[in-house]
């Protein structure tokens, strides 16, 4: 029970991670129409963040022990 | 070309798969291999959410908004990081209360109330109809355009068309049909459907696989890769805004409420309801935002492409995801990409109708029916087929709604549109629910009063105005406010503008919904009912998982009373077989067995809520059962103790444990005590035996010589003689008493210093070299001449020495006694032994001896030989400097005592360090 409770609130910090950097004013240093590898900078920032939560929510869920 | 009876079989060959899965799943269920006992398979079913709305609406916000379709699948990305409490909450309570909808939930949680399910379901149903109505207005657009195949022509108003020649008509019959064999071919108690659930992640698997098929074609195949699309997209000015957000405080603010209100909780059917197993939850948290991610990944390059490619705007940019593949004559695509589009729109029509029909028929069927007397209900026997049937109405008139909307209101707002504002009414349920079950404060009169203000303005805000834009109501009052009040614009309430529609409404709706929940629930006492299952829901991980112990009403009522009536609802076969498997769960053979108690009850009750819903179950089984209600102190001393209960079993465990321990340390303890009790009697009376005999003979000879004056002085000196001796005996015994006391207790002063062994026997030897001579007898030394010192007292070991000297003399013949010392060392210990020749120890006494006035021999007719605590003694006094004394004899053989004292002296100081303390 304790472990679980330690992966969730792993999670609620990945929640609270993504609120700040899916919102402003995070999101507008990003709001400019520049380029990174041929995609608009500010879909490759969210694609980027959208995937790294994931990454990070998959990591903590499927390595936990309980 | 692409005939309509092609796309027709197609369609319907696609179904009959989606029936096999069902129909598949089912079987399996029954059969007890769950097909979708599986984490992947739970995940899957989630995508649910991905409707047309996602399936061809997202191309078309991308296409008029840029970024502003991502808000929306964004919001369940971060909500997936709560759910790990929240959503693992509500699926426990859910489970533990047989709960069955989101208005069964609401009204479970706020005292089983018949007017908040009914409100909530209300609320439902006028929520999501529209969202309905807008799965049926994709497939049929999506069917008339792939049927104009290779032309691409935009539908005309649906309204335009005859009633019979229209697709969205039979689309609709259809999914009712489809619907109600999948959703209702019998009554369950817990309300899942396995076969529907396969199907649906079958269907989240084919939408996926069609949006990523067109999705790699426009980006791959009529363009060159993302970078070709997005290098394009610099040159028209139009298409480079969309990269990017208007950098103003009102577009971040929809930006955030948009990912706000898709974070609410919503698919309560599909995550709630349908979950096989909570540890599913875990993978779901991170495979669901990841089938959101894959299914977005090319919305944007499509949405860019469609621009891009009907650059003259006659093209819905709804359609893209059709009009595309068209446009390249990619037939086949173009026919997968429709059945993608009916995936996303059956998968939502039949889990929105089953959910909303089970709430139709639990919350607003079932409470009318069941106050309509004249319906002469209670005299039925069987009202499962009666309950079946409701729900299949309910299923096709949901579908019936939804085609009227289509058909009034379908093309008042692009698809999107229609989300949001569904999106929007369904939020309402958010705090409720999640202060329902983290809030015990929330009342039923709060809940009731932030729901109908949350409606009421949503209705005003955003339901209105969509009509009123649809032609239905005076433009007027979305212009000029109510009454011409300008303060009451619908869309600007109280001046409130900058914001968009959809924030502008959720704003306001949930400042009412939130305010007057919080507001009325303060205010207002909460009841019994309402207060017990507040904490229950509150308090569902306290508890032990499946107790049913928790009730907030006692009564029973009979078996046979409580079987027909659960019968009429569930079918007597299926409640028969529930109480029997109940029966024995209880280790009975039969269901006559079941004692009348509040458990059956309970257990009834519960099974009638998973069939017809909690506040219905709760009429209907008090209308058997003789209650008395409880009061609110007696409740919440339940639900105190219930909630300790699991924390406390477990301290219980832990203590149980530690206390058997404890027992038999204090068993082993007690035991000894007794014996050192019965020790100290026999001591007691031993000393004051001993003690007796040297005073009665002191006392009669002293009487003699006091009684007589007469006699002579011979006879006087000896009597003053054995007076004399008698005397020293009985100092001697007291001071032995006194000096074992002292050593046991602790309390003996030891002067411990380095002693020289052959000092301390050669000055014992010659301290009783007189009774040696006296007697007689014989004394050999055989002292090692290389023994180190040892750290002792040296009085006490002369002490010792002196009592083995005099006991080997004592029990020696006189003339012929032999006595040998020997001192030696060896293995890190010195060895003293006192042998003699006398007549020896039997097996029996070499062990009493050392015990406090045991003699050998009966001390109680033979004249003892000494006090009987000079061998106790002496041990203390060795075991004291850490050594041991013990004897080797054999009866008649002669007797060797000896002891060993160890080298270093550890021993010694160990013994003392704790003497000391």
């Amino acid at each position: 029970m304790n472990r679980s409770i330690l992966t969730g609130q792993r999670l609620v910090a990945i929640f609270l991670l993504g609120c700040v950097m899916f919102n402003y004013p995070l999101i507008a240093l990003f709001n400019k129409p520049a380029k990174l590898l041929d995609i608009p900078l500010l879909y490759f920032y969210i694609f980027a963040v959208w995937v790294l939560l994931i990454g990070l929510m998959a990591w903590f869920i499927e390595r936990r022990e309980d | 070309m692409l005939q309509g009876w092609v796309i027709a079989s197609v369609s319907f060959a696609y179904l009959g798969v989606l029936f096999a899965i069902a129909y598949f799943g089912d079987k399996r269920a029954d059969a007890g291999r769950s097909l979708i006992d599986n984490p992947t398979i739970y995940a899957l079913s989630l995508a649910v959410y991905c409707t047309t709305w996602t399936f061809y609406g997202s191309v078309g916000r991308a296409a008029s908004t840029g970024i502003g379709f991502l808000p929306i699948y964004l919001g369940p990305t971060l909500m997936a990081g709560l759910w790990w409490f929240v959503m693992l909450k509500i699926i426990r309570i859910s489970k533990a209360n047989r709960i069955t909808s989101i208005a069964d939930f609401v009204s479970s949680r706020y005292g089983k109330s018949q007017l908040l399910g009914g409100l909530v379901t209300v609320i439902a149903v006028i929520g999501i109809v529209p969202y309905i109505s807008l799965q049926l207005k994709a497939v049929s657009n999506s069917f008339t355009i792939l049927l104009h195949y290779p032309e691409i022509v935009m539908p005309a108003k649906a309204a335009a068309q005859p009633l019979l020649q229209d697709s969205a008509l039979y689309i609709a019959m259809i999914l009712a049909a489809f619907t109600i064999l999948f959703g209702t071919r019998h009554l369950d108690a817990t309300e899942r459907h396995e076969g529907m659930v396969a199907a649906i992640a079958f269907e989240s698997v084919v939408k996926l696989l069609a949006f990523l098929a067109v999705g790699i074609f426009v980006t791959y195949g009529i363009f060159s890769g993302f970078g070709d699309i997005f290098s394009r997209v610099e040159a028209v000015p139009k298409l480079k805004s969309l990269m990017t957000v208007a950098d103003t405080g009102a577009s971040y603010g929809s930006w955030w409420s948009l990912t706000f209100l898709s974070m609410l909780p919503r698919q309560f059917q599909i995550a709630v309801v349908e979950n096989v197993n909570e540890r599913h939850l875990a993978r779901a948290i991170w495979m669901f935002p990841l089938y959101l991610l894959i299914i977005n990944i090319f919305v944007l390059p499509i949405a860019v492409g469609g621009l891009m490619h009907f650059p003259d705007g006659s093209v819905d940019a709804d359609t893209f995801v059709l009009t595309l593949p068209m446009a390249e004559r990619q037939e086949a695509l173009a026919l997968f990409v429709f059945i993608g589009g009916l995936s996303a729109a059956t998968g939502m029509v039949i889990v929105e109708t089953i959910a909303l029909s089970t709430m139709v028929c639990n919350d607003l069927a079932m409470p009318v029916l069941l106050r309509w007397k004249w319906l002469r209900l209670h005299e039925k026997q069987d009202l499962s087929g009666l309950l079946l049937s409701i729900r299949r109405w309910a299923i096709a008139l949901i579908l019936l709604l939804g085609y009227i909307y289509f058909r009034a209101a379908g093309e008042a707002y692009a698809l999107v549109g229609i989300g949001l504002i569904s999106f929007a009414a369904v939020a309402q349920f958010a705090p409720a629910i999640i202060g329902g079950i983290y809030w015990k404060g929330g009342t039923r009169q709060g809940a009731i009063s932030g729901l109908l203000a949350g409606f009421a303005v949503w209705t005003y805000t955003l339901l209105l105005p969509s009509f009123a834009k649809s032609g239905w109501l005076s433009i007027n009052f979305i212009e000029e406010g109510l009454f011409g009040v300008a303060l009451l614009k619908p869309q600007q309430l109280f001046g409130l503008a900058g914001l968009d529609e959809i924030s502008h409404s959720l704003f306001w709706s949930m400042l009412a919904n939130i305010g007057c929940y919080i507001v009325i629930s303060l205010r207002v006492r909460p009841t019994v009912v309402e207060t017990g299952q507040g904490t229950m829901f509150v308090d569902v991980f306290k508890r032990t998982a499946g107790a049913e112990g928790t009730r907030f009403w006692r009564g029973s009522a009979q078996v046979q009373e409580l079987l027909p009536l659960i019968g009429r609802f569930l079918g007597p076969d299926r409640a028969r077989a529930a109480f029997l498997a109940y029966a024995r769960r209880r280790g009975l053979a039969s269901i006559d067995a079941l004692e009348a108690n509040p458990d059956l009850v309970h257990f009834a009750e519960n099974l009638l809520a998973g069939a017809i819903g909690g506040a219905s179950a709760r009429v209907i089984v008090a209308s058997v059962v003789k209650e008395e209600p409880l009061g609110i102190d007696e409740v919440m001393n339940i639900l105190d103790e219930a909630s300790q209960v699991r924390a406390y079993s477990r301290q219980l465990e832990q203590k149980s444990q530690e206390l058997e321990e404890a027992t038999s340390g204090l068993r082993a303890a007690n035991e000894r005590l007794k014996e050192l009790d019965r020790m100290k009697d026999d001591f007691m009376s031993t000393v004051t035996h001993e003690l007796r005999t040297p005073l009665t003979s002191i006392r009669a000879f002293s009487e003699i010589l006091l009684e007589d004056p007469k006699t002579d002085l011979i006879e006087r000196k000896k009597f003053l003689a054995i007076i004399v001796r008698e005397a020293e005996r009985l100092t001697r015994l007291i001071n032995q008493v006194l000096d074992l006391a002292k050593i046991e207790s602790g309390n003996a002063e030891w002067h411990t210093s380095e002693i020289d062994l052959h000092e301390v026997i050669e000055e014992s030897v010659a301290a009783t070299s007189s009774l040696f001579s006296d007697k007689h007898i014989g004394l050999n030394m055989v002292l090692s001449g290389n023994v180190p010192k040892v750290k002792a007292d040296r009085d006490r070991l002369i002490q010792v020495m002196l009592n083995l000297l005099s006991n080997a003399v004592k029990f020696c013949e006189a003339e012929r006694g032999q006595v040998t010392v020997t001192l030696s060392a060896g293995d890190g210990v010195v060895r003293v032994d006192v042998q003699d020749n006398g007549t020896g120890i039997g097996e029996a006494d070499q062990q009493t001896i050392f015990e406090k006035f045991r003699q050998v021999g009966d001390t109680m007719t033979a004249k003892p030989q000494g006090t009987g605590l000079g061998l106790p003694i002496s041990r203390q006094i060795i075991e004291h400097f850490g050594g041991s004394l013990r004897v080797m004899s054999e009866l008649g053989k002669g007797a060797n005592f000896y002891f060993t004292l160890p080298l270093n002296g550890n021993g010694a100081e160990h013994r003392e360090g704790r003497t000391e303390q």
